[in-house]
């Protein structure tokens, strides 16, 4: 059903009374959103949405329909990056029905095009839920990635040694994160040893262990000697039963024991000063 | 959208130079552009190699949630790949044993699609979107 | 085609891949290293692949395979400058270069190459 175009008549109305209607659907909208923004702000976004809208009520073209989805969806944005709710937001657009309604007591010849009308404004409305729910997906996704960022610290033991402390599951968004901090420090400091503590990591199963073992293979390219350490003894049990193999990389129970082979293979020596 | 022939091992260097070009335009971030160009050069020389030769098709597309990506199209009409499961697996080689590339190209992008007939050519699709 | 030179100082023979190198150099490559050993019989080989910025299974294998003639010569190999998003590619497409050593530099891979006299 085309719930666009064809509303001539309510359009011609809605623009004779433009002031009134324009004026009452800014109060609703400022009621609301609980006057956390401003009555100027308010009009200034309806004022637009408006004008696109009556277009389209007289002529649905593909451009005319096209600019007011792009308003549409840009006010629906602003307000998921603002912290309003979903519906604070559908609001703002079903107010119209409410400021047309009243207008139309005045004209009951107008009542039968009131219905599509009606439906007009529940399709955009309803359009406005879904830009919202995926500008904050994007808004959560961006908030996840800072704060594995954080959680991913690269520490320099000692001169030309490096330690990755890992804590909290290993995926692979987690290892390509963890891989380019490892590479780039190497890069940055010139170390050519490099220890993955996994005392943090709570269960070790082949698909960690995948993870594990393409990151000490990418710091192998860069010509770094990879150790792992913090195996736990459940830890060590489940990779054996598993089968994985860590081949020939220096595994060791604590990070002490690893930073030792570390500067035994770097030909240092910590003795009593 | 550009279309760039695939019928020497110049054409394979070009067609790495713009995909870098429009992967760093796209906003994808260096290593996701280093694994793209990578995934394109693997492809391009299959086709030139396997496929005796055709084109490649870049494009920047945009997905349902407003992220953007970058399409490529290798096209050829070569043998064909007979047994397409096969040449998926790590490994697989054809004619003289140095490896078709296929599943390490498709570890490298987020999209892939892979059609080809005997007799009929091959036709590759690969997209890496932006994060 | 472009020829990547070959510099030889003291018993190592220095190789620095400085553009996007096509196929056809690349194996060229190959067969000048193997020339340059037989007629200097350096100990070492050292290429430098700082400004490469994409290495793919087909460059991979033939620096693996620079590595496995070079041995057959006596001489080790040594890649350095390995960007990290190279490496980074190459670990997820299973090429783990086995059989040729890699360095940071030229200084480090220098020093690898004399260690292991």
């Amino acid at each position: 059903m085309d719930i666009y175009g064809g509303q001539a008549r309510m359009a011609a109305y809605m623009r004779e009374h433009r002031d009134k209607v324009t004026d009452r659907w800014s109060e609703l909208v400022v009621a609301g959103v609980r006057g956390r923004i401003s009555p100027e702000e308010v009009s200034r976004e309806l004022e637009d949405l408006y004008s696109l809208l009556l277009r389209v009520m007289v002529e649905a073209d593909e451009h005319a329909t096209g600019e007011l989805r792009a308003a549409l969806d840009e006010l629906s944005r602003t307000r998921a990056r603002n912290g309003f709710t979903p519906s604070e937001t559908a609001i703002s657009v079903f107010a119209l029905k409410d400021a047309v309604y009243e207008l139309l007591a005045d004209a009951a010849e107008l009542v039968p095009e009131y219905l599509t009308f009606s439906r007009t404004i529940d399709d955009l409305g309803l359009r406005t839920f879904e830009t919202y729910s995926v500008a904050r997906e994007r808004i959560i996704a961006d908030q996840s990635a800072a704060m594995l960022e954080l959680s991913t610290p690269v520490v320099r033991l000692w001169d030309g040694i490096i330690a990755v402390p890992l804590v909290g599951t290993l995926d692979s968004a987690r290892t390509q994160l963890i891989m380019e901090k490892l590479l780039e420090t190497l890069v940055a400091t010139g170390a050519e040893h490099a220890v993955i503590d996994i005392t943090g990591v709570p269960t070790v199963d082949t698909e960690v262990a995948q993870h594990l073992l393409k990151t000490v293979s990418a710091a192998r390219l860069l010509g770094a000697r990879c150790a792992i350490s913090g195996i736990r003894p459940q830890v060590a049990q489940t990779i054996v039963s598993l089968g994985i193999e860590f081949g020939d990389i220096a595994t060791k129970a604590t990070l002490a024991d690893a930073l030792a082979l570390a500067l035994r293979e770097s030909g240092l020596k910590v003795g009593p000063a | 959208m550009d279309e760039l022939p695939i019928q020497s091992g110049d054409d394979v260097v070009r067609v790495r130079q713009q995909v870098r070009i429009v992967a760093a335009d796209c906003g994808l971030s260096l290593v996701d552009q280093t694994k793209l160009v990578t995934a394109a050069s693997e492809l391009a020389r299959n086709t030139l190699v396997h496929g005796g030769g055709g084109r490649a098709r870049v494009e920047v597309v945009k997905s349902g949630n407003g992220r953007s990506g970058v399409k490529i199209g290798f096209t050829d009409s070569g043998a064909g790949i007979p047994d397409l499961d096969l040449a998926l697996t790590d490994g697989w080689s054809s004619g003289n044993g140095l490896g078709l590339g296929l599943s390490g190209a498709r570890r490298l992008v987020d999209e892939f699609e892979l059609a080809s007939e005997p007799g009929a050519g091959t036709s590759v699709v690969v997209i890496k979107w932006s994060r | 085609m472009e020829r990547v030179p070959i510099v030889k100082i003291g018993q190592t023979l220095f190789v620095s891949i400085q553009i996007d190198l096509e196929d056809d150099s690349v194996v060229r490559l190959q067969e000048d290293l193997a020339d340059e050993l037989t007629a200097t019989g350096a100990r070492g080989v050292i290429i430098d692949i700082t400004a490469v910025e994409i290495v793919d299974s087909f460059i991979g294998r033939m620096l693996t395979m620079i590595g496995s003639i070079s041995r057959l010569f006596d001489a080790e190999t040594v890649i350095v400058g390995m960007r990290p998003a190279v490496a980074i590619t190459l670990t997820e497409l299973g090429l783990s270069l086995r059989g040729v050593r890699t360095a940071l530099n030229a200084e480090k891979g220098l020093r690898l190459l004399n260690g292991t006299a």
